[in-house]
């Protein structure tokens, strides 16, 4: 439909998980310091809610950008089977490296939803709890009048 | 610039059915939204405007105007209604969500008294939506 308009589609996904901010290159008081609780030999865990938006063409046979059995089965493949009900830290390998602060768990998820072959992934929002969230997204995505690509058909 | 959004809801019932294709491909690729006697949802519709707020009110738009032209356009037109036999601007498409907030954009944006439309987000359950706006705005 060559009618200048762009459709998008939101979904959104749950995990639960344990974490634990700490960084190997930090004192121990450091590490209290800019971490505090989060900091916690042990851990604690957060349910998490996951965001995501993807554009492309609205197939006109179907009516559909993405078929959601395909969306929900590489999301679940990609990001729950690895995240849920797992130690963040221990689990999941990029995160022996890296801290898992929400804010670099939702760049892991947006690097694996990248890949996802069927629609274009948009942005990522990770809510660790309902008062703090967190949202990744391309660098056309958040500028006014920027390259975004049509997708009429 | 001041974007404003609205909240309304409607419920509606659906079927997805491509009559060009066969049973059998229509469930493969519908599911369940292929049951013959259709199923229904509770829509949340969410219609952001952008505008410079009047001088002398301090309002993008008068809330109360944006109010009648959703449940002129939206409301009448969607609540109650059994989206592929009773929306005539939905003949000839399947009533997903993606073809219904296309619709609700068009039915919307020459009817917006001030500011312009920015997008519309529609809601068929809590963790489903679909996005319409212009190509080349701002996707915020």
């Amino acid at each position: 439909m060559k009618d200048g308009l762009r459709i998008s589609v939101g979904r959104r996904y749950r995990f639960a998980a344990s974490h634990r901010l700490h960084n190997e290159k930090l004192s121990e008081p450091e590490n209290w310091r800019v971490y505090g609780k989060c900091n916690n030999p042990y851990g604690h865990g957060h349910n998490y809610v996951v965001e995501i938006l993807v554009s492309g063409a609205v197939d006109p046979s179907t009516g559909m950008l993405v078929n959601l059995a395909d969306l929900d089965g590489f999301v679940e493949r990609e990001v729950i089977e690895a995240f849920d009900h797992k130690s963040l830290n221990a689990d999941v390998p990029v995160f022996r490296e890296r801290v898992p602060t929400t804010e670099n768990v939702c760049v892991e998820i947006f690097e694996r939803l990248s890949r996802f072959p069927l629609a274009k992934l948009e942005r990522v929002r990770v809510e660790e709890t309902s008062n703090n969230a967190f949202e990744y997204a391309r660098e056309e995505f958040h500028e006014n009048g920027g390259p975004n690509e049509g997708n009429d058909k | 610039m001041v974007y404003l959004t609205r909240r309304v809801e409607f419920s509606a019932s659906h079927r997805y059915h491509n009559p060009a294709l066969s049973a059998e491909e229509n469930r493969r690729i519908f599911g369940k939204c292929n049951n013959p006697h259709g199923h229904g949802h509770n829509y949340t519709l969410e219609v952001t405007v952008a505008g410079e707020p009047d001088p002398v009110t301090g309002m993008v738009l008068d809330l109360k105007e944006l109010k009648e032209v959703l449940e002129r356009e939206i409301t009448q037109r969607l609540d109650h209604r059994f989206l592929n036999y009773e929306v005539p601007e939905l003949q000839g498409q399947i009533p997903t969500c993606e073809n219904i907030a296309r619709v609700i954009w068009k039915l919307l944006e020459p009817k917006i008294p001030q500011g312009r439309l920015h997008k519309v987000r529609l809601y068929e359950t809590p963790d489903l939506f679909a996005e319409c706006c212009r190509n080349g705005a701002k996707a915020g």
